[in-house]
């Protein structure tokens, strides 16, 4: 094969059994890869109803076919597994330079099936795969645990594993991979976790071929140009990286703060992409093939030593620091080194501390329960919270089944800003019509990078934000081309410059697949339309598309979008309709069957 | 004058493109393992420098080869390798004293950068301009004004 290597990679962690199965050309060209392959896979192999954590339950590590590539940001890949966080489909994406060594290996994924009576890791060296005893790793952070295997293994493995959040089972651990990089959302790590697997060292020196080389070559450098002079690509995401979001959303007062129940957050330029550049950035880093270069090298002076390490981005920032009321940047630094060691998704830990401080608030927790103050603004609670929170030791426990679990444990399950129970990042959709939207139907739950409309309602200031007309339209746009983003392997950002008809020629040249404009967009609509289908096999449905009541209910009291909620209902109607679903958001027997999912 | 290939490290953001594309100019596929470039991480700084062969003027590759297969490219100045002549004793490798000749195993016998014959595919590609292959006078010239600009700035500043 061009493009895809050909290979899945399957370990059964309770037989022990190792196995390579030939990737079939039919199914790899009508689901590309990555995410859209991978759910194929979980659609066609996971029982309904199984427990997130039990062995049953599957885990893919999936690339793309331009993974490994010198596609513009193709660096990526995805994480999909049921989640245990939403009960519902999870694809959580990453970039660095593991997703590429599993290709150069040899495999387009790894499917880990069972479970480990005893902890171990993967090593994956080109066609010789072992697992072996993690003992020495369990228990510690993820850059120890990397630092060990690279030991065990070889200097240049690549490595993927969890910290202690997904050992402990924490609903919204991640999967970190080249230390700084991490599948964050939807509680991939805790999955990883149940299955006693710490870790995946990758170690690969095979090639990728391309069928067409020249075209693709061609293909590689006229995306370049575009990304090096794209204003966002070229200019604001390498000179602030995505902290550049922080000044530029509160002035559009959608800086969601104190737990969304405002808009403007007063502390917001001194947690900003510039007051990051300006105070703590050492340069910039960027994954593989990468020419934007977001990563952010920071360096913070805490107790007495410098500590370096990646980032935050913009939505840590928010999840750390407006979200909670906290404008202390080095804390909240300090606190993302902190989630990458024990593997935390920093979105929501941030929101789920952010509903235990209104709660605390309301008189709904007390000191109690919580064993120390949560007051908003508190850092020095936010950090404590945080390693207890991994540990899951004390109230940490608690937070550790993320907002919705809380507020509902305590009696106000309408102060969890969630969708499918995962949390929000950090848009608030009062003035921003089209996300909120997007954040009812993410078949992950609530999440931006489904449809990322906030670059059109926002960022490219295309469409006026305060409108709930054509946002249904717009938002199968994004969600349809996301799919085929994430599924080729590119990563999401180079959409700020690139379009499909850019991205069409580089799959056509890499696999030699006669795809179109409209084939692959229509791959995109049958890779949404699936994980949608897993969904409602796992009992969701219209009832589940839907928002925290203060985003439908409560307008917002100040700033540009001031008066206004989401106007969900008559949105989703409509994009149920341009979907090709029936009222209760069920696809119609003529959608699956364009689809070739009838 | 021949044209040097310039490494900053301090432009370079880790993205390994150079290796990518190197790769893909000689084996046609994307294979870092067999690129004549490598981009050495530094995990605990992170921190990158990119690493390939510096052509240098008194090359000790060319002086321990036995068969005069290390020859010096007169068009461009690179110093390139005749698989013709190499028999693959790698003593060229062993004595390299940057460790930027290789053997990949893939049936080459040994490989290092040429340059690609004067127009580096790593530098058309490298985002960030931390390779540029220029005129050695012209490097130099640019990093002259570079800290002249800096020290000029801070004369300005200070009061005697």
């Amino acid at each position: 094969m061009f493009g895809w290597m050909g290979t899945i990679l399957r370990v059964n962690l309770s037989t022990g059994t190792i196995t390579r199965e030939k990737l079939d050309g039919k199914i790899a060209r009508d689901y590309i890869g990555a995410r859209g392959l991978a759910s194929k896979i979980l659609y066609d192999e996971l029982p309904s109803g199984t427990d997130p954590l039990d062995p049953a339950n599957l885990l893919i590590f999936a690339a793309g076919p331009l993974t490994g590539t010198a596609a513009t940001s193709a660096s990526r890949y995805n994480v999909v597994t049921k989640s245990p966080l939403t009960g519902a489909i999870a694809a959580s994406n990453s970039g660095g330079y593991l997703p590429a060594e599993i290709r150069y290996a040899g495999y387009d994924m790894i499917i880990i099936e069972g479970k480990s009576e005893e902890p171990v890791y993967l090593w994956v060296h080109n066609d010789q795969v072992k697992i072996r005893s993690a003992r020495a790793m369990w228990g510690k952070g993820t850059g120890e645990t990397e630092a060990l295997i690279r030991e065990e293994t070889d200097d240049e493995a690549k490595i993927i594993s969890i910290g202690l959040a997904g050992e402990k089972l924490v609903r919204f651990a991640g999967v970190v991979n080249d230390r700084e990089r991490a599948a964050g959302r939807s509680g991939v790590g805790a999955v990883m976790g149940s299955k006693n697997l710490k870790a995946i060292a990758v170690r690969g020196t095979g090639g990728i071929r391309i069928k067409d080389v020249a075209a693709f070559r061609d293909a590689v450098l006229d995306n370049l140009a575009k990304i090096k002079s794209g204003a966002v690509t070229g200019e604001g995401l390498p000179t602030y990286g995505t902290a550049v979001l922080v000044n530029v959303i509160n002035s559009h007062g959608i800086l969601p703060t104190n737990n969304f129940q405002r808009g403007e957050f007063h502390g917001a330029e001194a947690i900003s992409g510039e007051t990051l550049a300006r105070e703590l950035l050492i340069r910039n880093r960027a994954c593989l093939a990468c020419p934007i270069g977001c990563g952010r090298v920071t360096e913070i002076n805490w107790e007495g030593d410098e500590e370096r390490g990646e980032g935050p981005e913009y939505e840590t920032i928010w999840a750390l620091g407006a979200a909670c009321g906290i404008s202390d940047l080095e804390l909240i630094t300090k606190i993302n080194y902190l989630c990458n060691e024990y593997g935390l998704d920093p979105i929501t830990l941030g929101s789920t501390l952010a509903c235990a401080m209104e709660l605390f608030a309301d008189g709904a927790l007390t000191v109690e329960e919580t064993g120390m103050p949560l007051n908003f603004g508190d850092g020095q609670c936010l950090l404590e919270m945080t390693r207890k929170t991994a540990l899951r030791e004390g109230f940490g426990d608690v937070l550790a089944e993320g907002s919705a679990r809380l507020a509902e444990k305590y009696g106000r399950p309408e102060l969890s800003m969630t969708s499918k129970k995962q949390e929000y990042p950090a848009y608030d959709p009062r003035g921003s019509q089209g996300i909120g939207l997007g954040y009812a139907t993410s078949n992950r739950g609530g999440c931006h990078v489904r449809g990322y409309t906030i670059a059109a309602e926002i960022v490219g200031a295309a469409v006026d934000p305060l409108t709930s007309e054509g946002k249904a339209q717009l938002l199968i746009d994004f969600q349809d081309f996301t799919c085929v983003v994430d599924s080729v392997g590119m990563c999401l950002f180079t959409t700020f410059s690139l379009g499909l008809d850019d991205i069409l020629p580089l799959l056509k040249a890499a696999t030699g697949v006669d795809y179109t404009s409209e084939s692959l967009l229509q791959a995109g609509e049958r890779i949404w339309n699936l994980e949608r289908l897993f969904n409602l096999r796992e009992g969701l449905g219209r009832q589940d598309d839907s928002l925290a009541p203060r985003l439908l209910q409560e307008p917002l009291s100040a700033g540009p979008a001031k008066g206004n909620v989401v106007e969900l209902e008559s949105m989703l109607d409509e994009y149920y309709e341009l979907r090709g679903w029936d009222g209760e958001g069920r696809p119609s027997s003529e959608k699956l069957q364009a689809l070739g999912l009838g | 004058m021949n044209k040097t290939l310039v490494i900053d490290p301090k432009l370079c953001t880790g993205c390994r493109l150079c290796e990518l594309v190197c790769s893909f100019k000689k084996t046609e596929t994307y294979n870092p393992a067999r690129a004549r470039i490598r981009t050495i991480v530094f995990e605990d700084e992170i921190a990158f420098v990119p690493m390939t062969c510096w052509q240098c003027e008194e090359p000790v590759c060319q002086e321990v080869c036995p068969t005069g297969a290390v020859m010096r490219d007169e068009g461009t100045g690179a110093v390139t390798i005749s698989v013709e002549r190499c028999i693959g004793c790698k003593m060229c490798m062993m004595v390299c004293p940057f460790g930027n000749i290789q053997s990949d195993g893939s049936g080459e016998l040994v490989v290092k950068c040429d340059l690609c014959g004067g127009d580096p595919e790593c530098v058309v590609f490298c985002p960030t301009k931390a390779l540029q292959y220029l005129p050695a006078d012209k490097f130099t010239l640019a990093r002259k004004k570079r800290i002249a600009g800096k020290f000029r700035s801070i004369l300005e500043e200070v009061e005697w």
